[in-house]
C-alpha cells in the first residue's frame, strides 16, 4: 500500500469513528443499537465444544449477546463473520470469564467478526502456532474507560501470528497486545482511544507495519517486563502512522502502561533490537518517540524481578521517519518544567525522548559497546537525554547519530511476502 | 397355585424395589443422563453411592461458591492407580469420578454454605429433603485421555442431565445477617480445561485433588475411621504407597502455621494455573508450593493484570494486603480482575482474610 492509499485509508478510519459518535450507526459499535438476540450464545457455545479440526464456525450477520466467557480448545477451527462491522458479539450483560472469547489452539483463524464490551479481555489466545486474527474489531463502545477490559486482540504464548486488517478500540490496557511470541506480522490495523494502541512485549521477531495508531495514550509500545521466561528483541516497526496520540492515560493503576505519558508516539521499554523507520510519527505532545528502561517505571533493580532480566533497551536504531512536531504539551508537571527550562515557554521536547539509562556492566574496555547502542540517525531529529539516572540532574540534547544493521523480518510464511529494507522506497522518495 | 403367587409377589416386589446402582466405565460417548454411570443416584429421597464409589474428601479444597461437594472414585475390578508423591496419581483407564456440588436448603429457595460439610456428614450421601442438588460433573479415564462432563440435575432433584454447555444458575446464599444472591456457574466443557488443563502445552485435561497430600487425611464415614490413602490402598485402587505418608495441610487447622495455611489454599485453589507449565505461565506468577521470592508475587510488577491490578503496583507487597494484587484479585467480583477467573462468582471471604493476614505479617517491603 502506497504512502497515498494509507493517508486516505486512515482518513477513511477517522470518519468511520466521528459517523459511529454522531449517529450511533455506521463502523464501530453502531450494530448494538439493534436488539441483540440472546438465544444464539447457546448454538455458538455448543459449535465451540463440538468443533473438530477443520472446521469453519460461521457465525452470520447479526448482534448477538453473550453473557460468559467464550472458549475454544481444538486445533484448525476457523471463525468467521460477515463483517466486523455485521457481526457482532456483545458481552455488555457478561457475568463471567476473564475473556470475551478464550483461545487455546493452534492454526486458528478468527476473523470479520467484532468483538464488543468484554469485561476482561476480548480476544485472547494463550499458547498456539499459526494464528491468524483478520478484520476482527475489539471494541469497547463507551469510549476510553479506566473500567473497560485490558486488552482487544491478545495472542500471548504464541508461534507465527497474523493480526492484519483489524481494529482495536478503548481497552484499557492495550488495543492489540502480543505477548511472549516468536515470528509475529501486525499490520493494517487501526488502534484507537487505547491506553496502548499496539503493544509488543516480550516478543521476538515483530514486524509492525502498515498500521495507524492515533488517539491513544501511547500509539506502539515495544516493551520487555521481568520474571518471563523469554525476553523480547527483533521488532521492526515500520511505515506506520502513530499521530496525534494524546488521550490522557486511563490505565488502571500497577499496569506497566499506566506510566505510559500520554503524547507518546512510539515508546520502547527495556527491550533490545529495535528498528524503528520509515514511520510517519507526529501530533505527540509528550514525544514522538521515548526511549526507556524499566527503572523508569519506578521500579527498582534487583527487586521483585528476576536476575535475569536486563532492563535496559540496547540496539536501537532509529532512522528515516517523517516526524511532524511534537513534544509541545508533555504529560505531567516534571516533563513540562524540563520543556521549559530547556526550550521555553513555546519550545518543544525534541523528536526522541531517551530517560539515559545505561549498563556499564557490558562496556568493553571502559566504553559503550557499539552494538548495544541506541541509534538515533534521522535527519534532523534531536534527542533529549532526561538523565534519569542522576535525577534529572543535567538533562541535555545529545548527538545519538549511529547506525546499526537492519534487522530480518519475521518469518510468518503465511502472511506472504514481508517487506525488507531492500524493497522499501528511502523516505522522501515515496 | 401358592408358589405362582409367592412368585408374582417376588416380581412384583422386584418391580417396586429401587434398581441397584451398577457402575460402569463408558468408554465412549457422551452418556445423557447421570444414571448411565451408576455412580450415584437418588434413591427414595436420598442421593446415595454405588458400591465402589469410594468417596473422598481433600484437606483443602477448591473454593466453589460456597457450594458442598461429594467426591468419589471407582475403578474397574482389578484396576489401580499408581503413587506419585507430588503430582496426580497415574489412573488407569476406566476410572470415574464423579463431584456433586450441593447447597444445604435454606427458607425461600435460597440455600446456606455446604463447604463446610465433612464426609463424616456426606459420605454415605446426601439427604435430599435437607439438600439442593446443583450438578455432578464426571471425570473419566478413557483411552484417549481425561475427559469432562457436567450434569445439570433438574428442579425435580431426581435425574440430572448431560449440558455441555454449561449453565447459569441464579442462587441466593444466605447467612446470619446477609443474603447475597449470585449467578452460580455450571462451567461448559472447553472451560473445564480452564482448570484441569494444568499443561497447557499438551492440553490434556487432569484430576487436581487427587494427590498424596491432598489426601492424606484422617476421615470417618458412618462412624468408621480411616486415612484415606490407606483406604484407598486397601479397596485396591491404589499401589505403591510409601511407608512414609506425604501429609497435608488443613487450611482451616488453626495448629498449622500461617504460612503453611495460606500455601495450601493457594496450591489447590491457584497452581493448576499458576505453575510453569499452566495457562498462567504467562503471568510469571506460580502459586504452586515450591514457588519463592517474584515467583510467588513478592515485589513483583503484574504482566498482563489489567483491571486486576486494582491500582497495585506489586503482586504481592510484603506486610502490605491492602496493597497487594493477589488479595485484591481473590477478594474481587468483577470478572475482568477476579481470581480464580473460574468456577466462582462470590469471595470467600474466610480465605480473603487468612490471605491478608499472611501478607500482614511477612517481613520487609518493596520499594
Amino acid at each position: 500500500m502506497g504512502q497515498g492509499m494509507r493517508r486516505i485509508f486512515s482518513g477513511m478510519a477517522t470518519l468511520c469513528v466521528l459517523g459511529a459518535a454522531l449517529t450511533l450507526a455506521g463502523c464501530g459499535g453502531g450494530g448494538t443499537a439493534a436488539k441483540p438476540d440472546t438465544a444464539y450464545q447457546e448454538t455458538l457455545i455448543q459449535q465451540l465444544i463440538d468443533a473438530k479440526p477443520g472446521d469453519l464456525i460461521s457465525i452470520p450477520a447479526g448482534v448477538y449477546a453473550i453473557d460468559r466467557g467464550l472458549s475454544l480448545e481444538v486445533d484448525g477451527v476457523t471463525i468467521k463473520g460477515a463483517g466486523m462491522d455485521k457481526t457482532i458479539l456483545t458481552f455488555k450483560g457478561q457475568t463471567a470469564g476473564a475473556e470475551g472469547l478464550l483461545v487455546n489452539a493452534s492454526n486458528f483463524t478468527i476473523e470479520d467478526l467484532a468483538l464488543e464490551d468484554a469485561k476482561g479481555d476480548a480476544l485472547k489466545v494463550n499458547e498456539g502456532e499459526n494464528i491468524i486474527i483478520r478484520r476482527v474489531r475489539a471494541e469497547w463502545t463507551g469510549g476510553p474507560k479506566t473500567s473497560n477490559g485490558a486488552y482487544g486482540l491478545y495472542p500471548v504464548q504464541v508461534k507465527r501470528l497474523l493480526i492484519e486488517d483489524s481494529v482495536a478500540i478503548g481497552a484499557s490496557d492495550a488495543g492489540i497486545y502480543v505477548g511472549q511470541s516468536q515470528n509475529v506480522v501486525v499490520r493494517r490495523n487501526r488502534a484507537e482511544f487505547n491506553v496502548a494502541g499496539i503493544e509488543i512485549e516480550n516478543t521476538q521477531n515483530a514486524d509492525v507495519y502498515d498500521n495507524l495508531a492515533t488517539n491513544n495514550t501511547g500509539g506502539i509500545l515495544v516493551f520487555n517486563m521481568p520474571n518471563l521466561k523469554v525476553p523480547g528483541f527483533g521488532t521492526r516497526i515500520f511505515r506506520n502512522r502513530a499521530v496525534g496520540n494524546n488521550t490522557a492515560n486511563f490505565g488502571r493503576k500497577g499496569t506497566a502502561v499506566a506510566s505510559v505519558p500520554a503524547g507518546t508516539g512510539v515508546i520502547i521499554n527495556s527491550n533490545d533490537k529495535v528498528e524503528i523507520f520509515d514511520n510517519e510519527i507526529g501530533g505527540n505532545n509528550t514525544a514522538n518517540v521515548i526511549i526507556s528502561s524499566f527503572f523508569s517505571a519506578g521500579y527498582k533493580a534487583g527487586e521483585g524481578t528476576s536476575e535475569t532480566f536486563d532492563p535496559w533497551p540496547e540496539s536501537i536504531f532509529v532512522h528515516g521517519n517523517r516526524f511532524s512536531p511534537g513534544g509541545g504539551k508533555p504529560d505531567g508537571v516534571e516533563l513540562q518544567a524540563l520543556r521549559v527550562a530547556l526550550f521555553g515557554l513555546s519550545g518543544a521536547l525534541p523528536d526522541v525522548l531517551w530517560d539515559g539509562y545505561v549498563d556499564r556492566a557490558k562496556f568493553l574496555a571502559g566504553k559503550p559497546d557499539p552494538a548495544l547502542a541506541i541509534c538515533v540517525d534521522n535527519g534532523a531529529a534531536k534527542v533529549l537525554n532526561a538523565d534519569l539516572p542522576n535525577k534529572a540532574k543535567t538533562p541535555r540534547v545529545i548527538d545519538m547519530r549511529c547506525k546499526l544493521a537492519p534487522l530480518p523480518a519475521a518469518n510468518v510464511a503465511f502472511a506472504g511476502p514481508i517487506p525488507t529494507e531492500s524493497n522499501i522506497p528511502a523516505p522522501g522518495k515515496s | 397355585m401358592i408358589r405362582l403367587l409367592a412368585l408374582l409377589a417376588a416380581l412384583a416386589l422386584a418391580a417396586c424395589a429401587p434398581r441397584p446402582l451398577e457402575p460402569r466405565f463408558i468408554a465412549q460417548g457422551l452418556p445423557e443422563d447421570l444414571a448411565d454411570w451408576g455412580m450415584v443416584a437418588v434413591r427414595e429421597g436420598r442421593l446415595v453411592l454405588a458400591d465402589g464409589a469410594q468417596p473422598y474428601e481433600l484437606n483443602t479444597p477448591l473454593f466453589t461458591d460456597y457450594a458442598g461437594k461429594l467426591r468419589t472414585v471407582w475403578m474397574p475390578k482389578g484396576q489401580a492407580a499408581t503413587w506419585s508423591d507430588d503430582e496426580t496419581f497415574d489412573f488407569p483407564v476406566g476410572t470415574v469420578l464423579t463431584k456433586t456440588f450441593f447447597y444445604p436448603t435454606a427458607a425461600d429457595g435460597a440455600v446456606a454454605s455446604g463447604d463446610g460439610l465433612k464426609l463424616s456428614e456426606t459420605g454415605e450421601g446426601l439427604d435430599l429433603a435437607r439438600v439442593r442438588l446443583v450438578e455432578t460433573r464426571i471425570l473419566v479415564r478413557r483411552a484417549e485421555g481425561w475427559v469432562a462432563l457436567p450434569y445439570v440435575w433438574d428442579d425435580d432433584q431426581t435425574t440430572a442431565k448431560l449440558k455441555r454447555t454449561g449453565q447459569p444458575i441464579a442462587m441466593t446464599r444466605v447467612r446470619p445477617g446477609r443474603s447475597d444472591r449470585f449467578t452460580y456457574q455450571v462451567p461448559n466443557v472447553n472451560q473445564c480445561a480452564g482448570c484441569h488443563g494444568t499443561n497447557h502445552a499438551t492440553k490434556a485435561l487432569q484430576p487436581i485433588g487427587l494427590k498424596a497430600r491432598h489426601l492424606d487425611r484422617d476421615v470417618a464415614v458412618g462412624g468408621q475411621g480411616f486415612n484415606q490413602l490407606a483406604r484407598l490402598e486397601a479397596i485396591g485402587y491404589l499401589r505403591g504407597l510409601p511407608a512414609r505418608r506425604p501429609g497435608g495441610v488443613d487450611w482451616l487447622d488453626e495448629r498449622e502455621p500461617l504460612d503453611a495455611r495460606a500455601r495450601a489454599w493457594l496450591d489447590i485453589n491457584c497452581a493448576h494455573c499458576h505453575s510453569p507449565t499452566g495457562p498462567a505461565d504467562t503471568s510469571g506468577l506460580y502459586l504452586t508450593l515450591a514457588a519463592a521470592g517474584p515467583q510467588l508475587g513478592l515485589c513483583k510488577p503484574p504482566i498482563a493484570a489489567g483491571q486486576g491490578t486494582g491500582g497495585f503496583r506489586y503482586g504481592i507487597h510484603p506486610g502490605k494486603p491492602d496493597e497487594s494484587i493477589l488479595v485484591y484479585r481473590t477478594a474481587s467480583l468483577d470478572p475482568g480482575a477476579m481470581m480464580p477467573e473460574l468456577g466462582r462468582a462470590l469471595a470467600q471471604d474466610e480465605a480473603v482474610a487468612l490471605l491478608r493476614r499472611w501478607v500482614a505479617g511477612m517481613p520487609g517491603g518493596c520499594g
